[in-house]
């Protein structure tokens, strides 16, 4: 279990102010300048040999997509946008960071913005945030008035510009390109890629566009080194993580931890346990919708990172590990994923546009039973069709619950068909 | 997206209030000058809450007006995003989500508590036109599951029994404290298993 | 240049290049819905998938996907199959296979798709989505149901056309093509989005139900509603013009027609002169036989002396004809011929004076313009599309003297009178600056600027300023006359002007009254001031029952463009040639073969009795005619008159666009869209 000294999120569950001088008192915004002094370069090293990976779902290493930025700027500003469009359902991780922990984001957003050469960051928080982006205004603000940021951001002489992007409901907005859209001033709808954003992003320019999470531990790694982050977890898995455990367990709750905890170890030591003990577990969803749900045995034993999960033919995606007990009826669970991504779907391409509904209509019935057991390999080709033909990752993440559900528990489907259609046919005699 | 028919009986000529047009003169710093269309999200909810709660195709054009978008643009703006409404909502818009993580914590009693206190299903408004019952998806407070949003406020940790007295609540008029029914944060109800060194004192 | 490989063929192509197109050139097609040549990459429809060796192992949208070094395509790969049979299936399980009752079967791009990819069978068991229809106007019937989201129309509308009046509303699978709050689209171009629509969402409205593809035949030949000549497919039926298409012309109209050339076709069938008239004592217009009638114009030009006679030819006359009336009116020793109706004064300097001398597709090449009294949105709305391509590709600051209307790019404006060109002398000015900055620099002046009693000073002045700024070079001729009528450069061409004592079109129309003239012959004349023409006998020959005819006290019926064999000179100089589609109504001939046959009457008969001897005379005379299609240079001379400059307001000739011939005028699809569009323009 990772030692509260090495934990980033102090302040995670809010017991103290999100105000500067309390942000202050933790840290935060100390040494800031000096780690500026070590210059682009370093930094951007620093965070490659602390071996942290984005935050957001992909596991992308962080330096490494830095240093895709160009190394001069030219005629074309830098811009870091920062991913606060939060809306993974399981996740609820950068809301905690943004109402507890702002200081720790917009100091983030500094040095990853100078690491990067951009003087302009603009964090992207999702519109029904109301209260959170209030709460980050206002550290904002406050960063402002101490001169943290501005035109000589900590007094480094690097001009730093920190903006609040508030979106209005749309869960692509999540990923990268329909952010960028959005932050145009466009609708939320993916672009093609190539070309990517560090060419071209933000208005034509070169943008890195990281998780809240990615870089507001970017800070703590920058000043207590990258061997201390390579320390904890495991390699090519390094470092803390935030987790958000809901769903049937005894007590729902975020926590930070070392990568490769195991899953039974953070859902009863951290979450109360599962509800009726760990044997009523029937399958979990380990990282955000998308990422397909594992059965118990799998569960038993499995650890919580990006590498082990993806070996067990799922993925760490958010760390929003979504807990499911033998009272629930996994199908409809699946099913309101799927109404999810077919609302959420922007509409532009085609498997996804018509496939994403027509996964769900069919999920819809496979809840019922009203369904031929030939359907469940025509859904299952479906989400073949739709996973690696759309424009964006959405398409993918609608494909996998549903073929996590029929891998694991075809026989329940078939069941179900069964009964109702013994049902109809003796209400038929 | 809330509802892609245009509403064209409850128009009503719209400006902006004179503290609106100081706001949309700081949200339009945010952007470089060329880039005025950027402002557009956060102009249709200046809109919206200055019109009321909705959009209806007047301020939808004075925003446009504002950040130079063609109209058309704008309007796809506003059907693209779920938060935009261009139809009027009630004066307490509730917003229920019942996506997996809500819905296994008993998200369908909360719309049960909901009809029982205002007779509205999603989608609907009560009869004084005081509620609007919209069906949303995921609003990323999983762990504090099932959540309500009353107009930009979350409800969380709440169960049939606290949505009725929070329903009845804001019948009367009276917003109950916001966030979650049972005192905490993402903390664990019982207790926090961590950061218990560190100056832990859990604010009562 | 990029090597790769598409299906084990090795092709070289141009850096810059996508895949698709390197597919294309090694010959290989590649579905598609959503790419379009002329319009921006949208990558939505994800039916040009292929699969691409180094890169990730799923099938790349190859629209999108830039070619590069080294790759190897797959076009045909299980991978690639696969992926196009189930983008397929998506895009049929909405669309409502209705194809017996769509106006689209049999040139349906989704139709002939499905038959390559598409099972015989569904497995879709949900409810199919509905969607409203949405109204577009009166030329584009909507069945949205059918959609595909390809977004075709709305990249359209926003890139080429410049009007944002399209657009996607809601998102995901309730995403819904439609038009801001459902008024029409606000563009001269609007109807350009039915030939993009590759399914039967978009179709035309007037044509609705007309007729099967299959039913028709096809007449390759030009249109005539303005100056530029946009090459078209006439389908007919029977005797009867149903369709008017596009034809891909990269130098004139890439592939893009006008509204009205598309619709004002049904004009064809309305007020057309199907048999000679004659006014007889009560004043009247009464039927006769071709013999009385040009016994009836002979008696009068027999009573009278040649400087009494005049002819006047009209917007749409032809080549030919023009020739012929000028030929014949000569021989009668008439002076007073003009092909000027509008009174410009133009045509007396040579011909680069009168022509668009870059050629159309000289505006890619161009990297400034100053528009001269004209709007090429009304005037020329494809060639305006041109001018906003340009502008699109930046670089391309554009100035204006003249109406200041929107014309879909923004403008450094400087006036609407004639006497803001001394603005153009003031070295303070940005125009100025961008106009001597450019190398190739480009004037496009119009009608509005040239019919005032002092143009010839005004297009004196626009020459010397030519020199000023570079317009004209060794390699480069930007000096441009934009024309508003298909007929006026060829008519120029062959000399349809009056001798040093004749009247001009102008004159004639103001001293009428005054004048010794008592005989006018009108060829296809219509404009309002031949109302003036009270005094004289007026002859009018052409095609339809207009203002000419209204006047007139013999009345010669003639054939309009789709129903003669031709040739036209667009405004920049290019001679075409239009094939006939369909025959002439009633006793209607072609102008040409009218004059000839009553050049018999008044004793100098005409030596061509067939169109190939009549050619054969023109291209000895003007040899230019011969290479048709192409564009013989011409060196510019000095033109206009030096001289005091009026001040007067440079008004576009054409108010509406929809009512600008005797043919649009006749049409009920121009008339709906004018009241559509122009109908705030008529209330105020």
């Amino acid at each position: 279990m990772l030692k509260d000294k090495d934990r980033i999120f102090t302040n995670i569950y809010g017991w103290h102010g999100s105000d500067l001088k309390s942000a202050q008192s933790r840290g935060d915004w100390q040494g800031t300048k000096e780690v500026i002094k070590l210059g682009h370069d370093k930094i951007i090293e620093i965070i490659k040999d602390s071996g942290l990976r984005g935050r957001g779902g992909a596991g992308f290493p962080s330096g490494l997509k830095w240093s895709f930025m160009p190394k001069e700027v030219k005629d074309r500003p830098h811009y870091l946008v920062v991913n606060a469009d939060e809306s993974e359902p399981g996740t609820c991780k950068d809301r905690d960071i943004i109402r507890h922990e702002p200081h720790k984001l917009i100091e983030g957003c500094l040095l990853a913005g100078f690491a990067m050469r951009a003087h302009c960051a603009y964090i992207y928080i999702r519109g029904e945030f109301y209260n959170e982006a209030f709460i980050l205004q206002k550290a904002i603000d406050e960063a402002y008035d101490k001169k943290l940021l501005g035109n000589n951001a900590c007094g480094s002489g690097w001009k730093f510009d920190v903006f609040l992007h508030r979106g209005a409901g749309a869960y692509i907005c999540g990923e990268e390109t329909a952010l960028l859209e959005s932050l145009e001033g466009k609708k939320g709808q993916p672009r093609l890629k190539p070309p990517f954003p560090a060419g071209v992003g933000l208005y034509g320019c070169p943008t890195t566009v990281n998780n809240v999470e990615t870089i507001a531990v970017s800070p703590t790694i920058l000043k207590r080194g990258a061997k201390w982050f390579a320390s904890l977890g495991r390699e090519n898995n390094t470092g803390s993580k935030l987790f958000c455990i809901s769903g049937h367990v005894n007590q729902p709750c975020n926590v930070e931890e070392e990568m490769g905890i195991s899953l039974r170890d953070l859902i009863e030591k951290h979450a109360g346990g599962v509800k009726g003990g760990w044997n009523n577990l029937l399958a979990v969803i380990p990282g955000g919708s998308s990422t397909p749900l594992l059965t118990k045995n799998i569960c038993d034993t499995i650890l919580m990172d990006f590498d082990s999960l993806k070996n067990a033919g799922s993925g760490l995606g958010t760390a929003g590990v979504i807990v499911m007990d033998k009272s629930t009826d996994v199908i409809n669970a699946i099913t309101k994923l799927s109404h999810f991504y077919k609302h959420e779907s922007c509409g532009q391409c085609t498997p996804c546009r018509e496939g994403t509904g027509w996964m769900w209509r069919m999920m819809e019935r496979l809840v019922t039973g009203n369904a031929e057991i030939e359907e469940i390999d025509v859904l299952l080709e479906v989400t073949k069709q739709v996973e690696g033909h759309t424009i964006c990752a959405l398409g993918d993440a609608a494909a996998w619950p549903i073929q996590g559900l029929i891998k694991n528990f075809r026989p329940l489907i078939e069941e179900r068909i069964n009964d109702f259609n013994t049902k109809s046919t003796k209400a038929a005699e | 997206m809330s509802n892609l028919t245009i509403n064209t009986k409850d128009q009503f000529e719209f400006t902006f209030s004179k503290e609106a047009e100081k706001e949309i003169i700081l949200i339009l710093k945010k952007y470089p000058p060329k880039r005025k269309a950027s402002a557009v999200m956060p102009l249709l909810d200046l809109a919206q809450r200055e019109a009321g709660g909705w959009l209806p195709i007047t301020a939808l054009e004075a925003v446009a007006q504002k950040v130079g978008l063609a109209y058309m643009r704008v309007l796809e703006i506003a059907s693209f995003y779920t938060m935009y409404n261009l139809n009027p909502v009630g004066k307490w818009h509730l917003q229920i989500c019942g996506t997996t993580p809500c819905w296994l914590r008993g998200s369908d009693d909360i719309l049960k508590a909901i009809y029982d206190t205002l007779q509205i299903k999603p989608n609907e408004t009560s009869k004084n036109g005081d509620f609007t019952l919209t069906p949303v998806e995921c609003l990323g407070a999983c762990v504090n599951a099932p959540i309500l949003q009353v107009n930009d406020d979350f409800y969380e940790d709440l169960d049939y029994d606290t949505t009725k007295k929070l329903i009845e609540s804001l019948k009367k008029g009276t917003k109950p404290n916001v966030g979650s029914t049972k005192n905490r944060k993402s903390d664990p109800e019982n207790g926090a298993t961590v950061l218990l060194s560190i100056k832990g004192k859990k604010n009562a | 240049m990029i090597k790769l490989t598409v299906d084990d063929k090795e092709i070289e192509v141009e850096e810059g290049c996508t895949v698709l197109q390197a597919c294309e050139m090694a010959g290989v097609e590649i579905p598609r819905f959503c790419y379009h040549d002329r319009l921006s990459i949208a990558g939505n429809c994800r039916m040009c998938l292929v699969e691409v060796k180094p890169g990730p192992p799923k099938p790349q949208a190859s629209c999108a996907l830039p070619a590069t070094n080294g790759q190897i395509i797959s076009t045909n790969s299980k991978m690639v199959r696969d992926a196009r049979k189930g983008v397929m299936e998506f895009l049929l399980i909405n669309h409502p296979l209705d194809c017996p009752i769509c106006d689209q079967g049999g040139e349906c791009d989704l139709q002939d798709q499905a038959m390559s990819f598409g099972s015989d069978k569904t497995r879709f068991l949900e409810n199919k989505r509905a969607v409203e229809e949405k109204s577009m106007g009166p030329l584009i019937k909507t069945n949205m149901t059918r959609c595909i989201h390809c977004t075709r129309c709305v990249r359209f509308s926003t890139e080429v056309a410049g009007v944002n009046d399209l657009g996607a509303l809601g998102r995901g699978e309730s995403m819904e093509i439609t038009t801001y709050l459902e008024k029409s689209i606000d563009s001269e171009l609007s109807a350009c989005v039915i030939d993009l629509c590759p399914v039967g969402a978009l179709t035309s409205k007037p044509y609705a139900f007309n007729a099967r593809p299959w039913e028709l035949s096809h007449t390759e030949t030009v249109d005539v509603m303005d100056a530029i000549g946009s090459n078209i497919r006439v389908d007919t039926k029977g005797n009867q013009v149903l369709r008017v298409l596009p034809r891909l012309n990269e130098d004139i109209n890439e592939e893009w027609i006008s509204d009205k050339t598309r619709y004002a076709i049904d004009g064809l069938k309305n007020q057309r002169l199907d048999k000679p008239y004659v006014r007889n004592e009560n004043g009247s217009l009464e039927e006769a036989d071709w013999d009385t009638a040009f016994n009836k114009i002979k008696d009068n030009i027999d009573k009278i002396k040649p400087n009494e006679i005049a002819c006047l030819l009209g917007d749409l006359v032809d080549v030919e004809a023009a020739y012929v009336a000028k030929v014949l009116f000569q021989k009668l020793n008439v002076d007073n011929i003009d092909c000027r109706i509008d009174g410009a004064e133009i045509g007396e300097h040579g011909r680069a004076g009168y022509i668009f001398n870059s050629q159309i597709n000289g505006i890619d090449e161009a990297d400034a313009l100053l528009i001269f009294g004209s709007n090429p949105r009304l005037e020329a709305p494809v060639l305006n599309a041109r001018i906003r391509k340009r502008y699109l590709q930046g670089n391309f600051p554009i100035s204006l003297i003249g109406e200041n209307n929107n014309l879909t790019y923004p403008v450094n404006y400087l006036g609407s009178k004639s006497i803001d060109i001394e603005k153009l002398r003031d070295k303070k000015n940005i125009v100025y600056k961008t106009l001597m900055d450019a190398e190739r620099p480009m004037i496009i002046v119009g009608m509005g600027a040239l019919t005032d009693d002092s143009s010839q000073a005004l297009f004196y002045e626009l020459r010397e300023l030519a020199e000023v700024f570079g317009v004209i070079k060794k390699d480069w001729n930007g000096f441009n006359v934009l024309h508003t009528s298909a007929g006026r450069t060829g008519a120029l061409d062959v000399g349809c002007l009056p001798s040093k004592k004749g009247l001009s079109a102008k004159q004639i129309f103001s001293e009428s009254e005054n004048s010794s003239l008592s005989f006018i012959w009108l060829i296809g004349v219509d404009n309002k001031e031949v109302l003036n023409l009270k005094k004289p006998f007026v002859v009018y020959q052409g095609h339809h029952g207009d203002v000419g005819a209204h006047v007139a006290d013999v009345i010669l019926p003639g054939a309009a463009y789709t129903e003669k064999n031709c040739t036209y000179v667009n405004t920049e100089g290019r001679p075409q040639l239009l094939k006939q589609a369909v025959f002439p109504p009633g006793e209607a001939k072609e102008d040409w073969k009218i004059l000839r046959a009553f050049s018999d009457y008044v004793n100098c008969k005409l030596p061509f009795d067939s169109l190939d001897t009549l050619r054969e005379k023109i291209y000895s005379d003007f040899p230019h005619f011969e290479d048709t299609d192409i564009i013989k240079k011409s060196k510019l001379s000095k033109f206009g008159r030096k001289g005091k400059i009026n001040d007067f307001e440079m008004k576009s000739p054409i108010t509406n666009f929809y009512k600008t011939c005797s043919i649009s005028r006749a049409s009920e699809t121009m008339s709906l869209c004018n009241e559509k569009l122009n109908g705030k323009i008529a209330a105020e």
